[in-house]
């Protein structure tokens, strides 16, 4: 009979195949669904996840999705670390937004290089203020960051939908509601001609480097990984639990918002209704699939940014709902979280010893 | 009415050739133990001798591998604690599986494996405390109750079930002599009626004390079976640790040097919910000497520790001078920084992060008095070249600076975290359970280490519930009893039975002791 078996010591081969273990089984469970859902199930599965990476034509687009999933999975990476749970990095990626918005409305008209990182200094600040409020909240009363944060989202997207529908309406838009559209000197530069390449998605790759500097070679990266596992420990050797929990969130936040407004000043160019796409929660599963690791996460972030382009490839080919999209991703996750097991864990056969 | 020990008829527990594997270790080999009805048998070894391992075969827990297990003479096999209970073994662990906020009555009834109505079941155990004569109220909730108070709800609730074979997992590691002596009345009673006892332990003097026989174990293997009352001490240890035991050097003139650490007035609250509070500690700890804090668990000493290691702040700054510095409102890195290093009992998640590389432990605390992370960035090189001297010098078993702490057996993980602090040299280190755990070879290294820190001008603090370890170590030594400390007293000037009485909390002449009979 199969049975678990614990290991000796957390095995590093499983830490790194089993997020690939966990993408195959959801590629294999997906194609079994949708077959037995009448659809084209084989055809679906690589359409969503081969396809994006098989024509070239794909990539811009690829990297345009993946960059605000990196940014913002990399601060919710340090906080997991920490065991600081921020789930709400969808209400601070549109707070963001909004606040670097509000940099470009009261600049309309002007210009100058020093409109677009106003902007961006607007977006961190933005998503930190909105980290904020569950920090403080978990720092001075012990509330649930996990709660704060998740419902400070909804908060923000009503104070968007407000926005643009109100005081930031557009004056020409023929009631549309929707901001002004940003000016070029509001806009992210296209570092690639003539595509969809903008300057978040190498920035994207920079923060990657930076953060993965901090996490592996600094004391704040040890503070935060020492609190994170045993914060006894970390009181023990004189390490903050409290400064801890404030930096990763407002770390977090920071990102989330400089995301944002990246995507505000980037793809969408103003703020619409549309403008919260779940960015901050798919990053979650790109930070659980990158195994918290900054570089794995630009890995993570690409797998996840070809489930958003193939699942638009596959509405088309074989007509799959845009649901499905949403479904791979929840089974992506599932699977994560279950592969996991094989970290700490081998199947043996029971009654025979190693 | 002892009966003579049967020395015919089959043994009540008979293990033959019993062996059992883990990954990458033999935990048995080989191992054959017979226990009589009546007897008392002595499991003796060090740590990572196999002694769980095999009780836990024993309990049903584990199934052996190999070998087989006789009971009163018939072959059984025991696939579950359940199982072991109901063939009559009953088993009081080291750590009790107690709720603090329950009664005793309560905690009894959630161990039993069938319902018992409550008053049939008061009726019970008000028959059993009566007759093996134990002090212990059914209705108290457990929170307020002393270790071994605890302890004898583990052994009723055992002898409810009316045991053939009563096994004691290190039950004497928590208690005062008293409740030694106390506790080993009841166990001869227990056997006095037939009841076999197989009573784990490494403390010597109580195996020749109270065993009729003794089974000592090493590596996994028998190496001996002895009749403890005939052989020495020293034979007995030197079977166990399998060398020559090494006796502690002192040298001579310690412990008239200047104060190094003064401690007035030290008050703070207890942690929620069983916490002890501390009430107004003081006192001094001199260069070259060693002060030793004994105390049955509980009464404070983790709340100790965690005032003086700068985990909790104290409420004046003055409560606490190194050196002469106020002290007691810095941070835990600042206290090292200026030389006072700590190193609290629970070796895992608190001295150690289980899940990090020995070289990611030593950067936790000796990152303040050695220059690791200039400007905030680990140097790996640096903090490689100081683990590798730690393990060297202390002797620590691993493959390297990359181990994790948790891959360590706990011996070489404390000597490890003592030789992380005894590296940084500092002049006052304050050390909770220093040996707790860990192997006799091992203990009398770390011991050495300490003497000498304190003959090259330290001064040491060593917290122990162990009075063996304090009285060979320590200079002075004072008594914590719910959370007050009585004043040090030169070692020569006490007796066992004095230590024993402060740590029960009878102190003579203190003021007003009544108060504090409920904390």
């Amino acid at each position: 009979m199969l049975e678990w078996r614990r290991r000796r010591e957390p095995s590093t081969l499983m830490l790194g195949l089993s997020p690939l273990i966990a993408i195959g089984l959801t590629m294999l469970i997906g194609m079994l669904v949708f077959t037995a859902m009448g659809y084209d199930g084989f055809h679906a599965v690589r359409d969503i996840f081969l396809t994006p990476f098989l024509e070239p034509q794909r990539w811009p687009d690829l990297g345009v999705k993946a960059a605000p999933l990196v940014m913002i999975a990399l601060g919710l990476a340090i906080g997991f670390r920490a065991n600081v749970w921020n789930i709400g990095a969808e209400g601070q990626y549109v707070m963001g937004a909004i606040a670097g918005t509000g940099v470009a409305l009261a600049t309309h008209g002007m210009s100058g290089w020093w409109i677009l990182p106003a902007m961006a200094l607007g977006g961190i600040v933005g998503g930190m203020a909105w980290a904020a409020m569950p920090a403080l909240l978990r720092v001075k009363l012990q509330v649930s960051e996990i709660l704060t944060s998740l419902m400070l989202t909804y908060v923000a997207v009503q104070v968007l939908y407000f926005l643009v529908r109100g005081p930031w309406k557009d004056p020409e838009g023929f009631n549309f509601p929707q901001t002004r559209m940003f000016t070029a000197d509001q806009t992210l530069p296209i570092v690639i001609p003539e595509s969809l390449v903008h300057l978040g998605i190498p920035l994207a790759l920079v923060i990657a480097v930076i953060a993965w500097l901090l996490m592996e070679k600094t004391t704040a990266g040890y503070a935060v990984k020492v609190v994170g596992l045993a914060p006894a420990a970390a009181r023990h050797g004189g390490f903050n639990a409290d400064t801890v929990t404030w930096a990763t969130l407002l770390a977090s936040g920071g990102l989330a918002g400089l995301a944002g407004l990246f995507e505000a000043a980037g793809p969408f160019g103003q703020l619409t209704p549309q403008f919260p796409t779940g960015y901050g929660f798919t990053a979650i599963i790109v930070a659980f699939l990158g195994r918290l690791n900054p570089i794995g996460i630009v890995f993570g972030g690409i797998v996840l940014a070809a489930t958003y382009v193939g699942g638009e490839i596959a509405q088309t080919t074989v007509r799959l709902p845009q649901a499905a999209t949403g479904m791979f991703q929840a089974l992506l996750l599932f699977m994560l979280l279950a592969t996991d097991v094989l970290v700490r864990f081998r199947i043996g056969w029971r009654g025979r010893t190693a | 009415m002892t009966q003579p020990l049967e020395r015919n008829g089959p043994p009540r527990l008979a293990l033959a050739h019993v062996s059992k594997s883990f990954p990458g270790v033999k935990a048995n080999e080989d191992i054959s133990l017979s226990v009589r009805p009546g007897e008392i048998h002595a499991l003796l070894g060090e740590n990572g001798a196999g002694k769980s391992t095999l009780v836990k075969i024993i309990y049903g827990v584990q199934q052996a591998d190999e070998g087989s297990i006789a009971w009163d003479g018939q072959q059984v096999s025991i696939p579950s604690p359940k199982a072991a209970r109901r063939l009559g073994i009953g088993m009081v662990f080291q750590h009790f599986s107690l709720f603090d906020a329950m009664t005793v009555i309560e905690n009894i009834a959630l161990g039993l494996d069938e319902a018992v109505d409550r008053d049939e079941l008061k009726r019970r155990v008000a028959a059993v405390l009566d007759s093996y004569s134990l002090p212990l109220d059914p209705e108290r909730e457990v929170h307020t109750l002393s270790v071994g108070e605890r302890q004898r709800i583990e052994i009723v609730r055992c002898l409810l079930q009316k045991p053939k074979l009563l096994i004691m997992d290190e039950p004497t590691s928590v208690l005062t002599p008293q409740e030694v002596e106390r506790l080993f009345e009841t166990l001869r009673q227990i056997a006095g009626q037939g009841c076999a006892i197989l009573y784990i332990s490494h403390k010597l003097h109580e195996i020749k004390a109270l065993c009729d026989s003794a089974t000592i174990l090493r590596g996994g293997r028998v190496v001996a079976t002895c009749d403890p009352k005939a052989e020495t001490t020293q034979r007995m240890a030197e079977l166990m640790i399998g060398a020559e035991l090494r006796q502690i050097e002192h040298s001579a003139g310690a412990g008239a040097g200047a104060v190094r650490l003064s401690v007035a007035g030290l008050s703070l609250a207890g942690e929620p919910p069983f916490g002890t509070d501390l009430k107004q500690v003081g006192f001094e700890a001199r260069a070259g000497e060693i002060l030793g804090i004994a105390g049955v668990a509980g009464n404070g000493q983790a709340e100790l520790l965690t005032a003086l290691s700068g985990e909790r702040l104290a409420e004046r700054n003055d409560a606490i001078l190194l050196d002469g510095k106020p002290i007691g409102q810095i941070g835990a890195g600042p206290r090292r920084a200026l030389g006072l290093a700590c190193v609290p009992e629970e070796r895992n998640g608190h001295a150690a992060v289980p899940d990090f590389s020995l070289a990611d432990n030593s950067v936790l605390t000796a990152r303040h008095r050695l220059p690791l992370a200039p400007f905030g960035f680990i140097s790996q090189s640096d903090v490689k070249r100081f683990s590798d001297a730690v393990i060297k010098r202390f002797d620590v078993r691993t493959t390297g600076t990359s181990a994790l702490a948790r891959s360590l057996s706990g011996g070489n993980l404390q000597k490890f975290i003592m030789g992380r602090e005894i590296g940084q040299q500092p002049s006052v280190l304050v050390v909770s359970q220093p040996t707790w755990g860990v192997d006799a070879g091992a203990a009398a290294a770390i011991r050495q280490e300490l003497v000498d820190l304190a003959a090259k001008g330290s001064a040491v603090v060593v917290i122990s519930q162990d009075l063996d370890e304090l009285l060979e170590l320590a200079d002075r030594l004072c008594v914590i009893n719910e959370g007050r400390l009585s004043v040090p007293r030169p070692i020569a000037s006490l007796s066992i039975k004095e230590i024993g009485l402060m740590m029960g909390g009878v102190h003579g002449t203190a003021p007003g002791s009544g108060a504090a009979a409920h904390a």
